[in-house]
Formats: structure tokens, sequence, C-alpha cells
């Protein structure tokens, strides 16, 4: 009875600390339905923009057509679409086996003194921006590849190996998690078994750990997808179907950077219907991942 | 009786701190024994070199020699891919592979090189029988084995051990995350195994050690304080020590 006010539970109290709780409950609403709105009014913009263009010309002319003339007013993105798929191919096959060995070496091979200097190392590639990957693939991969193969040096096969850098620590970071995150009992139980270091890891491990590195490739796709800078600088820019690795290509994204300076009337419209297509390629991967990712937390 | 595993002089170091001081001891063949003691005193570090698990922590170092069948498996020539293939063991925590039951059962034969599917379905259900799995579970092999109860689990896990055909299995606490009726039915199992194999088992549970091994060792601080036939450790331990713990003065 000494202490009635502490221990009577139903009297209600105004103190400013319950203010501030109504207020940062409603403040963090707030803050969060900002980050959502931009995305979506980023997304009606484009589509408002597209539209016509997918009026004008048709869905599925649009997607199908292999001609992107601005002079005669044709815009067919097939060329392009191939180009976009050509090279994110070229870099998931450079970049996938690269990436899974390399965090196989880290989690499961590497002494942790090493794996101290890779991992932030790998990183670190996160963090250098486009151009520079451009400039170093301009100055050294494409006059190399000029010297072995047909053509200026411009071709999908350099925009595929830059690629493939730029996509390394994506794949590598995640994939490395999923391993991390497999128990240490499978690792036991497979070598009690008398299992080798490498049957463990191929027929234990990964498997364990392969809804996550599949999300990591669908993450590390979306990412290739996107990227603009570095290609333009690669890969050639013409508006053909490439025939061979050697041959120059122009992506989704590099039309955009490239043409969306000087276009008007129909030929905006039609840069962003590629605006549309790109968006909705990468929300496919993105959430494709992301639900992987997800469920193998679950 | 044949001398299966036989301990002489052995020391283990973790770093600069000893695990295991001088132990000697004689294990044998087609016997259950039993490792007992308190947390901490060296009981699972013994098992864990019977088949150089302890291989997997850095910065160890060993002295002494551990024969079986009177080969030193701290020797260099020693293969730990096939010395852990002949001392097979189950965990504390029951870890089937999130792959099925047949999966499970048929990774080690796999492992080793054997692809033909009749011989495979042969290997899966020997074992699974020998694991008293067969009945309960051969309508269902392709389910996943991480769907079984703890107890199943426990018992996948000894199947797939079978599954190498092995000599010795070495079962580190492998009840202690069980209830009583499947630590009784894991019991049953060892004492059905002993006929065909040699099996070594740590237990925190005296009436566990009691009820199903024919010798037994009681540990202290690193040392082997007392080794014997069970029903002398139980009934008339000769060292004080032993006698405090299993009337359940300390520990």
């Amino acid at each position: 009875m000494s202490n009635t006010s502490s221990t009577d539970v139903t009297k209600p109290v105004i103190e400013l600390r319950r203010i501030y709780d109504v207020f940062w409950r409603y403040a963090i609403y707030f803050f969060g339905a900002v980050s959502f709105v931009i995305l979506l009014l980023i997304a009606l913009f484009i589509l408002r923009e597209g539209y016509p263009a997918f009026e004008k010309i048709g869905i599925w002319q649009f997607i199908s057509g292999q001609r992107w003339d601005v002079a005669d007013s044709a815009f067919g993105i097939l060329p392009m679409i191939i180009g976009s798929l050509y090279v994110t191919v070229g870099a998931l096959v450079l970049s996938v086996p690269l990436g899974i060995f390399s965090a196989i070496f880290l989690t499961d091979v590497a002494p942790k003194k090493v794996r101290k200097i890779i991992r932030p190392a790998v990183e670190l590639l996160v963090g250098i921006p486009s151009v520079v990957y451009g400039l170093v693939g301009m100055l050294m991969l494409v006059p190399a590849i000029q010297q072995i193969g047909q053509g200026s040096g411009d071709s999908i096969l350099a925009a595929s190996i830059v690629l493939a850098v730029m996509v390394l620590p994506t794949i590598v970071s995640i994939t490395e998690d999923s391993i991390l995150a497999v128990p240490n009992a499978y690792r036991e139980g497979a070598l009690a078994l008398g299992s080798t270091r490498w049957q463990m890891i191929w027929n234990v491990v990964l498997p364990a750990a392969r809804s996550g590195i599949i999300a990591s490739i669908a993450l590390g796709m979306g990412r290739a997808i996107g990227e603009t800078m570095a290609m333009i600088m690669v890969i050639g820019n013409s508006i053909i179907i490439p025939d061979s690795i050697f041959s120059s290509a122009r992506t989704l994204t590099g039309t955009l950077a490239l043409e969306l300076k000087y276009a008007t009337g129909i030929h905006w419209n039609a840069l962003f219907a590629t605006g549309v297509v790109l968006f909705i390629f990468i929300l496919i991967l993105n959430s494709f991942g992301i639900l992987l990712l997800r469920g193998k937390t679950k | 009786m044949e001398i299966k595993i036989l301990i002489r002089d052995l020391n283990f170091y973790y770093g600069s701190c000893q695990a295991l001081k001088s132990i000697n001891m004689d294990i044998y063949g087609n016997k259950i024994t039993a490792l007992i003691g308190p947390s901490g005193c060296g009981k699972t570090t013994l098992l864990r070199l019977m088949n150089r698990m302890s291989d997997l922590v850095d910065e160890t170092h060993i002295e002494g020699r551990m024969l079986i069948d009177g080969q030193d498996i701290f020797d260099k020539s020693v293969d730990v891919v096939n010395l852990r293939k002949k001392v097979g063991m189950v965990f504390q925590q029951p870890n089937p592979f999130p792959m099925s039951i047949y999966d499970n059962v048929a990774y080690g034969p796999r492992m080793l090189g054997t692809h033909n599917k009749r011989v495979l379905n042969g290997i899966v259900e020997e074992s699974l029988r020998k694991a008293a799995l067969w009945d309960e579970m051969k309508d269902n092999l392709h389910k996943s084995g991480l769907a079984l109860s703890g107890g199943q689990q426990q018992r996948l896990c000894i199947a797939r051990v079978l599954s190498v055909d092995p000599q010795i299995i070495l079962m580190d606490e492998p009840c202690s995350a069980l209830d009583p009726i499947s630590t009784l039915k894991i019991e049953e199992l060892m004492i059905e195994l002993k006929k065909d194999y040699t099996l070594i088992i740590v237990t925190h549970n005296m009436q566990q050690a009691a009820r199903v091994s024919d010798f037994a060792g009681f540990m202290l601080l690193g040392e082997l304080v007392e080794y014997a036939e069970t029903r002398e450790v139980f009934n008339v331990p000769k060292d004080k020590r032993t006698e405090d713990y299993i009337t359940g003065r300390f520990g």
C-alpha cells in the first residue's frame, strides 16, 4: 500500500514519453510509406511515358521488332533484348563458377588469415564506380580482344568479362553466407562416414546451400541486366542482332543512356517503353532471388 | 576377448591445454564400452580421437599410441578417410542430411562408388533393418530425413553409419537429445548391434551406462580414473572419486 502509483496498472497516465511513443510510431509509418510511394511514382511515371509507344507500335511488335531506326520511326527492341541477354548470360557463365568456387574456398578451404584478407577485398569490388570498370575494359580488354578476334574488340566478350567481375561480389558474398549457414553437423556427419573433403562439400554442403546459391545468381543477374555505363564503353553499341561473341551489340540500358538526351515524341515514348521492359525483367529476377533467400531462412 | 583398440600413454593437448593425461586402455571387440564422467573431463575428446575427428580442430598435439587392430591410427601412413569408414560415429544431436531417408542411407555407399540401384536398395534395406527402422519407414523412404522425430532421426543416423560397413561405432551422448522411450529403443539397438560391432559410448546418464555397457571407464580432468567391467565399476569401485561420482556426490 505504500507505493500505489507504481502498482496500479489501470490508471491512465499522460507522460511525455508516451506522446513521443505515439509520435515516433506515426513518423516511422510515414518514412516507410515515403520510400514505397517513391518506388510507385517512378513505376507510374515510366509507364505513363512509355504507354503511348506500346499503343502505337503494339506490345508484341515492340518487343519482337528487329529494326530500331529513329529516322524511319521503326522501334523494335529485339536486338537490344538479345544483346542484354547475351552479355548477362556471358557474365554468368564466367562469374557463377568463379563465384561459387571462391565462396567454397573462403568458407571451407582457406585458412582464417587468408579469408580475412580476401573477403573484404571481394566486397570492395562493389564500391568501385562502374565507369572505372568500363575504363579498364576499354583500355585493356578491348585491345586484347581486337588482337585475338575479328572486329574492333568492342564486343559481347569484352562486355561479359567486365560484367562478370562486377557481378562477382554479389555471387561470392551471398553464396558464402549460405554456405556458412549450413550446420557444421552436416559436415561432421559426412566426414565421419569417410567422405573426402571434396565429397563433403559437393554432396552435402552445396545441396544444403542450394537455395542461397540460386538466389545469389538471380540477384547477380538483376545487377547484370541493369548495368549501363561500363557496357556502353566496351560493347560497341551497334543495333544488330549479334552472331558471335566477338560481335558488337547494344543493351537495353545502353539505348536509354545513349538516346534519351535528344529524343522527342514517339522516340521518347519508345525509350520509356524500353524502361518498362527492363523494369519488369529486374522486378522478376529480384523477387525470385529474394523469395529464395527468404525461403531458406524459414 | 579380443582387444579391438589399444591405447598406451596417450596425451592430448588443445594448444597448451592438456585435455587427456596418459590414458592407458584396452577396449574389447563386440562389447559396449561406456565412458562416463563430468562435463569437460575429456571423454568426448578421447572418443573423437578414435576416428581422428579431432583433426578438425586446429593446433592440437598428440603423444602416445592408439592401435586399432594392431595399426597405430596416429601413424602418418594412415588414411583418415579409410579410418572413418571403419570407425563410424553417431553424434549427440541427430544430424541426418537434408535429403530423403533413402538418400541419407545411400549416401555412404554412393560416396564409396556403389551406384547400382539393386545393390543400393539392398544396402539401404539391410541398414535400416539393423537400425530397427525398416518396418516404420519402408513405405516412406522418399520422405525427408528431417521430417522424422528425434529418436527416428538418431536411428536413421545409425543406419547411415551401418551402410558403410564399419567395425567400430562411436556414440557421443546419442540419447541426450531424446525422450525416454526413444532412448530405450536406442539402448535396445545398441545391445543388438554389439553382436556385429564394437561400440563405445559417451554418456552422462549413469543408469544408461549401467544398463547397456559391458565395460565402463570413469574419467576426471583428463585422467582415466578407473576402467573395468561395468559391474565392478558400479558395485565395487576401487577409487574414492569414482564412488563419489557414481553415488551422486559430485558431477
